[in-house]
């Protein structure tokens, strides 16, 4: 039997209809980050490699992250892939706003993590200047491994969020 | 065979500068009261049908200030003849916007305006192309650091000063020896 399982639940296989036993947080923890829904924020060459993540070779699917939202309503985590201008820079966090809670962003490569190798009048200096950013990922692009590197850590990040209870009572209180 | 060069020098001999030849390459160097007329008869008499480019140098301090690069192209009967010509302006004079000789010269003039922040007569849609309306620089201007400026229009866009480290690191041209021309940290405004 998994580790997981074992921690959180007794299972009684008598039993009929295979009841499981668990805690709230892990439970739903378990499926937010199974079932991660991208906002393809894709903005330059980065997108290329986010799109190559979606294809059958590497396959974000095994990720449950396959389902690329272009809308930001129906979005979980934004993957800010590419150089963000400040002309563009406000319609991403305009985006970002949209999304409803709860929500994660990854800043995918040097220009989002940074502004890369633009030091420029025009490109913002790395999209946390705006938005907070949970993964941040290296390369210029970054592979498509490096792509699902990032993913599975912020998978790891978000199984290891806090009660959910006690979020939303803080939320509130705020 | 009569070159485009001499049948220029000839047609506008006062207005015709210089001319250069350079591996086949022509450029004429024409004033600029007399420019849009040079293009307009190589466009109409020379056949030159194809706008290529239309660009701009801002040379910071010598006077005047602005030079304009016009890109032609002669495309009919297989001809393939290529044909630059250039003026230079002062920097409070407006040029003459071509867009009514060919439409694509919109685009590059709107450009150049956004970026060097050189007004055209008659142009028609005079507004910016890269930057947002209201962003209150011309950015490749040579006085315009390339860090940038910090600037903010609320709900638009902001913009703030890029770290450069020391930076940035150009190149200056010079003949001098290649160790003078090696890209170091200048440093501006």
């Amino acid at each position: 039997m998994p580790e997981t399982i074992e921690q959180h639940a007794a299972y009684d296989s008598k039993i009929e209809g295979n009841i499981i036993f668990t805690k709230t947080d892990a439970a739903i923890n378990w499926m937010r980050k199974n079932s991660l829904w991208p906002m393809p924020m894709g903005l330059a060459c980065c997108a290329i490699e986010l799109m190559a993540s979606g294809a059958s070779r590497f396959d974000i699917a095994r990720f449950g992250a396959e389902v690329m939202r272009f809308s930001p309503r129906q979005s979980d985590v934004m993957i800010v892939a590419g150089t963000v201008t400040y002309k563009m820079a406000l319609a991403v966090k305009r985006i970002w706003d949209q999304m409803p809670e709860p929500k994660w962003c990854i800043a995918m490569g040097a220009c989002a993590s940074s502004g890369g190798m633009y030091r420029s009048y025009a490109v913002l200096q790395g999209i946390d200047n705006l938005i907070p950013v949970d993964v941040y990922i290296s390369g210029c692009p970054p592979r498509p491994e490096a792509v699902l590197e990032g993913l599975m850590r912020l998978q790891d990040k978000i199984s290891k969020e806090g009660s959910s209870v006690a979020h939303f009572k803080t939320e509130k209180a705020v | 065979m009569t070159s485009i060069l001499s049948i220029l020098k000839d047609r506008f001999s006062g207005a015709i500068l210089d001319t250069v030849e350079f591996r086949g390459e022509q450029t004429v160097i024409v004033e600029k009261a007399k420019a849009k007329e040079v293009i307009k008869y190589c466009r109409d008499e020379l056949g030159f049908d194809y706008l290529i480019d239309v660009s701009s140098l801002d040379h910071l301090g010598e006077e005047p200030r602005w030079e304009l690069v016009y890109e032609l192209y002669a495309l009919g009967n297989g001809a393939h003849h290529h044909l630059r010509i250039k003026y230079k302006m002062a920097e409070d004079d407006k040029a003459d916007s071509v867009s009514d000789l060919w439409p694509t010269a919109g685009w590059h003039e709107r450009e150049i305006y956004d970026m060097m922040g050189i007004e055209f007569n008659g142009l028609a849609d005079h507004r910016r192309i890269l930057m947002w309306e209201g962003y209150p620089y011309f950015p490749l201007r040579k006085d315009f650091p390339l860090a940038g400026r910090p600037s903010e229009m609320p709900d638009v866009a902001f913009t703030d000063r890029a770290p450069l480290a020391g930076g940035p690191f150009v190149t200056s041209p010079t003949s001098a020896s290649t160790v003078h021309r090696e890209p170091r940290s200048r440093e501006m405004d």
